[in-house]
């Protein structure tokens, strides 16, 4: 058989049945259902009299609208409140197993999918979010969808697909100190663009991939979509095996040997061949933040906000000069120059236990600017419960950080985490357009070590230099 | 779903990149456990000033794109979100058809979910319908989904792409989740050779 890569074993593995024009009836193992996406499907099913075909392969949560505050208070927005009731009733009604607001185990669907053990290398997992893309750090073909198509995994436990290209993104070196996944993904999305992988699914190799961590892994395949690629995906290594074993909905086992020696074979074929490929050397990879209202306007923090006046290319000046003053920066200014109002550490692109052990680790013992507001939203309760045993929260608040329940929160700003007109923040979420933290705010997308930083200094620093 | 088959109507201009779902239909809109009645939100802030008046130089304020059934948009349209209540927004404001030069991926799936049509232009394509449709107010189009041609009022035809399996469910209003289960046979012979060779991915969460 010809060499194969990643991608390409999972997707024959999951074909049922293939039109002549190639479009495919690709079969779906698992599925995560939260509440913005998923009530009109239900409605769907219910009108249409039909039932989900494998109740037991999805899992839901509401992360998107659930407050960060005290959660034995009721919900004072009466449209949030409906809507993760409604989740309440459909799963009640459809058979599919919840994780409710009070449950431990809620948190970003994007986070407890792998805590859990839910996601595993070899699957094709869906979810109504643009961000399922994380769970391909596991070896996964997993990828966002929109509600129409949730109605349609949960009636039939497929769904109709052409088969995207493939395109390598290599990144081999050694990243700089302080520097993580959050720079690496931001680096490539500057250098792809975020049409860049439209039409494509990524895959990430390279020395400086293989020593991420499962965390790390997770940072890199999440903001995939934000280059435009529906999917991003890892080989599975003793990384992953070591990260997944024992977890609750893991296999156990003989299943568990079955499962290793199965996924074992994933990894692409030496001569595979990809559609594109994209190299980067991880030594060359300063810090990162964003700049413009766009995930494709970053730069180093050692860098400078471009000046439009020397682009050539009309669309691109006038795009340029619109972000820049909607971000209200002046062409050419220095990015460290550039001053916050807020600071929010969470998401599903970071706010797993790494991410707040390393920004605690730079908050020990510094105090967050007089200027600057800070939270810390953790992933998940059991994130929150971990960081707790830990002595993290007590770092963060001693710090003058916010410390809150589980949730999407502010990178989305669904529940009451907005950001008022005019501010600044340095994030460490995954979408920088105009309005997305809330009506007029300004979001620069930063590392958590980067975030911290910002909160005490009350502008960008360059984390490989600060004391 | 509403059939496709051709379409003439008032086209509307949005001149920028990169336009993502968060723009089209902010997230305060998406609480709602309703398709319907989105048309509210659709570019909710773009269609304001400061101080929540009116902007009279967004396009969809301006009288002559009132009745606006088409779409003219740049590269890379409908990024960001999968959320689809971005085309039922679209939809909901009247709008059938979308033309650019590119779109992102999760956006131009849920656009055939709903009956509208997005149609892939070249980049010369599109800059000349941009001249077209801000040069002379009343601007048509006829989108032909058969013959794949979408016909300028002088009389230009463009050809676009479309796979033939997403054309013929869109032509005729198929619902897709009842072709899908005309196949609930092989399905099922799927499943019960994976729950063989893979059974650690049918254990049932719990």
């Amino acid at each position: 058989m010809a060499a194969q890569t990643l991608f390409e074993k999972i997707w024959n593995d999951h074909v049922v049945r293939a039109e002549p024009d190639g479009t495919t009836l690709l079969y779906i193992d698992r599925h995560l259902v939260h509440e913005v996406t998923s009530p009109q499907a239900f409605e769907g099913l219910a009108v249409a009299g039909r039932t989900p075909r494998r109740p037991g392969a999805a899992l839901a949560v509401p992360d998107h609208n659930v407050p960060t505050t005290d959660r034995r208070v009721a919900i004072a927005d009466p449209i949030s409140a409906k809507q993760i009731q409604t989740l309440d009733d459909n799963c009640k009604t459809f058979g599919i197993t919840m994780f409710g607001m009070n449950d431990i185990r809620q948190g970003v669907v994007h986070v407890i999918g792998p805590e859990q053990g839910f996601t595993l290398p070899g699957m094709t997992i869906v979810c109504g979010d643009s961000h399922t893309s994380t769970h391909g750090a596991f070896g996964a073909l997993a990828f966002g969808i929109g509600t129409s198509e949730v109605e349609h995994v949960l009636a039939t436990q497929c769904l109709v697909q052409k088969r995207p290209k493939t395109m390598e993104v290599r990144v081999d070196g050694q990243l700089s100190p302080r520097c993580s996944a959050k720079d690496v993904i931001l680096a490539i999305i500057g250098k792809i663009g975020t049409a860049g992988g439209t039409g494509y699914v990524i895959e990430y190799t390279g020395s400086a991939i293989r020593a991420l961590s499962m965390e790390g892994r997770m940072t890199l395949c999440n903001m995939s979509i934000e280059g435009g690629a529906r999917a991003g995906m890892v080989a599975p290594d003793e990384t992953t095996f070591v990260y997944i074993k024992g977890r609750p909905m893991a296999p156990k086992g003989i299943l568990w040997d079955q499962a290793v020696t199965a996924w074992r074979q994933l990894a692409t074929d030496p001569g595979a061949k990809y559609d594109a490929v994209v190299e980067l050397q991880a030594e060359a990879i300063a810090p990162q933040v964003t700049w413009g209202t766009s995930p494709g306007m970053v730069t180093g923090v050692d860098g400078n906000v471009p000046d439009p006046r020397t682009m050539g290319d009309d669309k691109l000046r006038q795009a340029t000069e619109r972000a820049i003053e909607y971000m209200a920066l002046l062409p050419g200014m220095p990015i460290r120059d550039i001053k916050i109002d807020k600071v929010f550490i969470g998401s599903c692109t970071n706010s797993r236990i790494e991410d707040l052990r390393l920004a605690a680790s730079f908050a020990k013992g510094k105090k967050v600017a007089s200027t600057v507001h800070a939270m810390v939203v953790p992933g998940s309760g059991l994130v929150k419960q971990q960081a707790e045993q830990e002595g993290l929260d007590r770092i963060f608040k001693e710090s003058g950080f916010e410390w809150r329940e589980a949730g999407c929160s502010m990178c989305l700003a669904m529940n009451a985490d907005v950001l008022q007109p005019g501010e600044r923040c340095a994030s460490t979420s995954n979408r920088n357009f105009e309005g997305r933290q809330g009506a007029g705010g300004r979001t620069h997308l930063v590392s958590p070590a980067m975030a911290v930083a910002a909160a005490v200094e009350g502008h960008f620093v360059d984390i490989r230099h600060w004391s | 779903m509403d059939a496709f088959t051709t379409l003439t109507g008032l086209v509307a201009p949005l001149d920028r990149l990169n336009v993502d779902t968060d723009q089209i239909i902010p997230k305060q809109f998406l609480k709602t456990i309703k398709r319907t009645g989105l048309r509210e939100g659709l570019f909710y802030d773009w269609r304001r000033l400061k101080d929540g008046s009116q902007d009279p130089s967004f396009f969809l304020n301006q009288p002559r794109y009132q009745k606006a059934t088409i779409l003219l948009a740049r590269d890379n349209f409908g990024c960001g979100s999968s959320r689809e209540h971005a085309p039922w927004a679209l939809l909901d404001q009247g709008f059938r058809c979308v033309l650019a030069p590119s779109f992102a991926d999760i956006f131009y799936n849920n656009c055939f979910q709903n009956g509208i049509l997005p149609v892939v232009l070249t980049g010369p394509e599109i800059h000349a319908l941009f001249e077209g449709v801000t040069a002379r107010e009343g601007y048509q189009l006829t989108v032909d989904l058969a013959a794949q041609l979408v016909i300028t009022p002088d009389g230009a035809t463009y050809h676009f792409e479309i796979d033939p399996f997403r054309k013929d469910c869109l032509y005729r209003g198929l619902d897709a989740i009842g072709l899908t289960l005309q196949h609930a046979d092989r399905i099922t012979e799927y499943e019960q050779r994976r729950r063989t060779q893979t059974p650690w991915l049918f254990q049932d969460v719990r």
